[in-house]
């Protein structure tokens, strides 16, 4: 029958290698750009929030259900040792795609979320005590800002917070001061979801690593849109969602530093992260599959390595040059409408395909509606950063956001969709409120 | 175009029914939605035998549908017995706007009526222990 170590499957459409990103040629990768919004194009102006999946992600996760589908790990049959060893690939690629030193480095997690209560509950809640100091930012996101809170509340761990600057970048002359030597930890995130805004890790994780703490980079708005070399940033711990980087929902990766990943308890617990059980003893599994417990999203994770091969073939390097024009497009366009005021940097050198505004009259929810008839999608409120838009002291924000499959015209289509929502709306204005 | 700025809505959001406050209030709440910013606050004054809404006022901010909502309740809820108040359900606020919501802007259009029955449902309950 079929050599399990040599075996390879084509794909069933080859990824091209353009020099430079063939926007239109890569929209056809995309089947949901067939799909017509009230008889209108689709704009997706709302990858941050989850990006579109290309027809080699879907073929790759519907040809393992239909032809090499079994639980990893654990069959002695050949179907289960050809999942077994496409899974491990995957984490194979995964690894090499953010230079991680070996794939014992890669956790697979439902999203970047879980990875981040993975590091809460299995690094910080295990080895910090009362007292104990960790720093965040001003601009985080629920994900990498809740779970530590909740360990300030019950652990008496002290949180601070790195300032918002004017133009929306972190205000990183504040940072030596919040360094203290009861600094333990750490976290920022590499790009903003809500400003844009794309920090250098190198300025925070020196700098921490010189008290003595360890770093947790929230990657999730990075990895899928730029080049990200773990070794080179020299973190300690670096998560990110599968979902918003061409893979499917429910596969995320925590990026571990293997002297922790060793030194920390487990997280959840039950099968395949143990080595042995008995009645009255359980020996924990090595390192990364301590912290993978029962049946993992094995497609899923495949299907994440489909999309890790998509990106690698366009070239990460590509990939942040087409937004990095974009979305300097994008800012000398909304620029230009009266009332439209872009909040977050104004160069886009430091400021990644995601732009939040806000419409003078116009809230973002009805802004938001009306795009949507116009077969745009943006995204309106407060991007699950809610103590963000309290520093800002605003109330809610319209947020669009650029991938390899959006254009100028989509711009283009924007501009015009806020014009004609003003428009639409325009009656003389409110006489309360 | 689309019917869900239709002139009514944009004309309740424009000028606003019963926009203010009372000279007195039996009740009143406030109900925000903490995800977007707006806001309904509503005060309620009953009729002597406290059987009927005699005057209400709303004060808020925040999107169309959301200000509109709460207009249009306002509207609707003036002298009728707080019995028929409480059987005003979400689905009816939903048919008093008269438009197809996607879920996410349900929240939007409910906020009025949420804003009024917890404040009802609060004198109720200060009467019932009093």
């Amino acid at each position: 029958m079929h050599d399990s170590i040599t075996v390879e499957r084509e794909t069933r459409r080859p990824v091209r290698q353009p020099a430079r990103l063939n926007v239109a040629r890569i929209r056809q990768d995309f089947p949901i750009f067939d799909v017509p919004m009230y008889g209108k194009p689709l704009v997706f102006l709302d990858s941050a929030a989850s990006s579109q999946k290309p027809i080699q992600v879907l073929d790759e996760m519907d040809h393992m259900y239909r032809t090499t589908y079994a639980n990893v790990h654990r069959g002695v049959y050949w179907l289960s040792d050809q999942a077994t060893y496409l899974y491990d690939q995957a984490r194979e690629q995964i690894a090499a795609f953010i230079g991680a030193p070996a794939p014992e480095n890669i956790v697979f997690t439902r999203n970047a979320t879980e990875a981040l209560n993975l590091v809460a509950y299995s690094y910080a809640r295990h080895f910090l005590r009362a007292g104990d100091e960790i720093v965040l930012t001003e601009l985080e996101h629920h994900a990498n800002f809740v779970p530590w809170l909740v360990l300030a509340r019950e652990r008496g761990v002290v949180l601070k917070f790195v300032p918002l600057a004017r133009d929306g970048t972190l205000d990183l002359s504040a940072l030596d001061a919040l360094l203290t030597p009861r600094t333990r930890l750490v976290s920022f995130a590499h790009v903003s979801n809500v400003l844009g805004t794309i920090t250098d890790p190198a300025a925070i994780i020196q700098r921490a690593h010189a008290v003595g703490a360890v770093v947790v980079v929230d990657a999730s708005q990075s990895v899928p849109h730029m080049p990200v070399n773990v070794q080179t940033l020299d973190c300690d711990f670096l998560v990110f969602s599968g979902h918003k980087m061409l893979g499917p929902t429910g596969i995320g990766v925590l990026y571990g530093r293997r002297e922790l990943l060793e030194a920390m308890p487990p997280f959840m617990t039950g099968s395949d992260m143990i080595s042995s059980v008995s009645f009255d003893d359980v020996t924990w599994n090595d390192v990364p599959l301590k912290f993978e417990a029962g049946t993992p999203a094995f497609v899923e994770a495949i299907g994440l390595g489909a999309a890790v091969g998509y990106l690698k073939a366009l070239g990460m390097d590509a990939v942040r040059e087409h937004e990095r024009i974009l979305t300097g497009y994008a800012l000398q366009q909304l620029g230009g409408v009266a009332g439209v005021a872009v909040i977050g940097p104004t160069d886009p050198a430091v400021h990644a395909g995601v732009v939040s505004f806000t419409v003078e009259g116009l809230h973002p929810h009805d802004l938001a509606t009306l795009l949507d008839r116009d077969g745009i999608a943006i995204r309106a409120g407060q991007h699950c950063a809610q103590p963000l838009h309290e520093r800002l002291g605003l109330a809610a924000t319209a947020r669009a956001s650029f991938y390899i499959y959006n254009n100028e015209h989509e711009v283009d289509a924007l501009i015009a969709g806020i014009e004609h929502a003003r428009r639409r709306l325009r009656r003389g204005g409110r006489t309360h409120g | 175009m689309d019917e869900l700025y239709r002139d009514e809505i944009l004309d309740h959001y424009e000028r606003p029914r019963h926009y203010g406050t009372l000279a007195h209030a039996d009740c009143a709440h406030s109900e925000v939605n903490a995800s977007c910013g707006d806001r309904v606050y509503f005060e309620i004054q009953l009729s002597p035998d406290r059987r009927r809404i005699a005057d209400v006022a709303f004060q808020g901010r925040g999107c169309i549908i959301s200000q509109a909502a709460a207009s249009m309740l306002a509207d609707a809820v003036i002298g009728k017995p707080l019995a028929e108040i409480e059987a005003l359900d979400q689905q009816a606020m939903l048919d008093m706007l008269g438009v197809t919501l996607t879920f996410a802007r349900r929240k939007c259009a409910l906020l009025g009526l949420r804003a009024l029955k917890t404040g009802l449902y609060s004198l109720r309950a200060g009467e019932s222990t009093s």
